[in-house]
């Protein structure tokens, strides 16, 4: 049986039925991503004055990032725009770059994600608290390279870049000192808890788009020969579909990363 | 990703030279909105690093800038500055949803509002 509307437009729509499709979803995922971000003001505005972490990720590698993915978004729509020139060896090279683009930044955010797993906040017996990440282990105790916790000073930190200003130093707190240790995994603050669940979801969508290019591009390429059209229609729905990867991700770091 | 202003796009019949031509002048407007987006994100990082001492405005100067890029990424490479009435009919449904639950967070952080009482 012949699926409809792979390639002509249906009359009532004016779009062919994929294309259609992928806008419906799309608007789905605004909604979806749009609770998310309506969780992240309602966190951010409820949160007490000074209490909202700043300077906690990495400025640099989250921009590195951001350029990852527009890099991305570019060679996506060269890809299609080639196929549209009947040029299939450059459509090949462009969203091969796009593959390895989505590999660097979830590679970038792995990092990411394991420099939140190694940074801890340690109460101590005295009552100061030691910020920072784990970088020897022992039998009795541990070294943390980073600083105590000063609240009023840290209440001054309005802006990411200041936080990088506070001197760190390698401290080495014994066992028997500890009264309570955590790393910056989703369950040590609603920041985290937020960070983690839109960049995790986000990540999610990274990996999903990533295979639907991979198989179009690899096994599922074999379509260019038999129905030109409809392969280079479904290029164009996971290309919107990676654009608007790229789209959230645009919102998400100067939300996360520099607010 | 289409040009609903071509008769080709839609309807996926190309027809060789002149589809060729068009879908190359739209090349040049990928890459200079890619410039667009590279520089803009340098602005957006930039912006972060300055001294500036309201929250607010540093908030504001942020969400201007990734607007921008945002509409970029959606005219453009999204094709969205020229597309079917019906997706547009989508995405205004869209937005008037998204609009509502943006407000009414925000409305239910007011003191006064029914959700509080």
């Amino acid at each position: 049986m012949e699926i409809p509307y792979t390639t002509e437009p249906r009359k009532d729509t004016g779009l062919f039925n994929a294309k259609l499709g992928i806008w419906l979803f799309l608007a789905s995922e605004v909604m979806l991503f749009g609770a998310l971000f309506s969780s992240y003001i309602l966190l951010r505005i409820g949160a007490e004055p000074g209490a909202w972490p700043h300077g906690l990720l990495n400025v640099p590698l989250g921009t590195v990032n951001t350029i990852v993915l527009i890099v991305s978004s570019i060679t996506v729509v060269m890809a299609w725009a080639s196929l549209k020139m009947k040029n299939f060896g450059n459509f090949r090279k462009y969203q091969a770059v796009t593959l390895v683009c989505s590999l660097c930044f979830l590679g970038i955010k792995s990092y990411e994600y394991n420099d939140k797993f190694s940074h801890y906040e340690v109460q101590l017996n005295d009552g100061r608290v030691v910020d920072g990440h784990m970088v020897e282990k022992s039998a009795d105790g541990f070294t943390i390279h980073g600083h105590y916790v000063d609240k009023a000073e840290a209440a001054k930190v309005t802006h990411a870049w200041q936080e990088h200003e506070i001197k760190h130093e390698e401290i080495k707190i014994k066992n028997s000192d500890v009264k309570y240790k955590e790393n910056y995994g989703p369950w040590h603050n609603t920041y985290m808890a937020i960070y983690f669940t839109l960049t995790g979801l986000h990540a999610l969508h990274v990996i999903g788009g990533a295979l639907v290019i991979a198989f179009l591009w690899g096994p599922g390429a074999s379509m260019w020969k038999t129905d030109p059209e409809r392969y280079t229609n479904r290029i164009e729905v996971s290309g919107l579909f990676w654009h608007f990867v790229d789209l959230v991700w645009i919102f998400l770091f100067p939300v996360l990363y520099l607010l | 990703m289409s040009h609903s202003s071509h008769s080709h796009s839609h309807g996926g019949h190309d027809h060789g030279g002149h589809d060729d031509h068009d879908v190359q002048s739209h090349v040049r407007r990928y890459l200079m909105v890619f410039g667009a987006l590279i520089v803009g994100t340098a602005l957006t990082v930039g912006a972060s690093y300055l001294p500036i001492e309201s929250v607010a405005l540093t908030v504001a100067i942020a969400l201007f800038i990734a607007s921008i890029k945002g509409f970029l990424v959606a005219g453009y490479f999204m094709h969205l500055i020229s597309e079917k009435k019906m997706i547009y009919a989508i995405l205004i449904a869209t937005a008037f949803f998204v609009t509502g639950l943006m407000y009414l967070t925000i409305w239910s952080m007011q003191p006064a509002s029914a959700i509080h009482l």
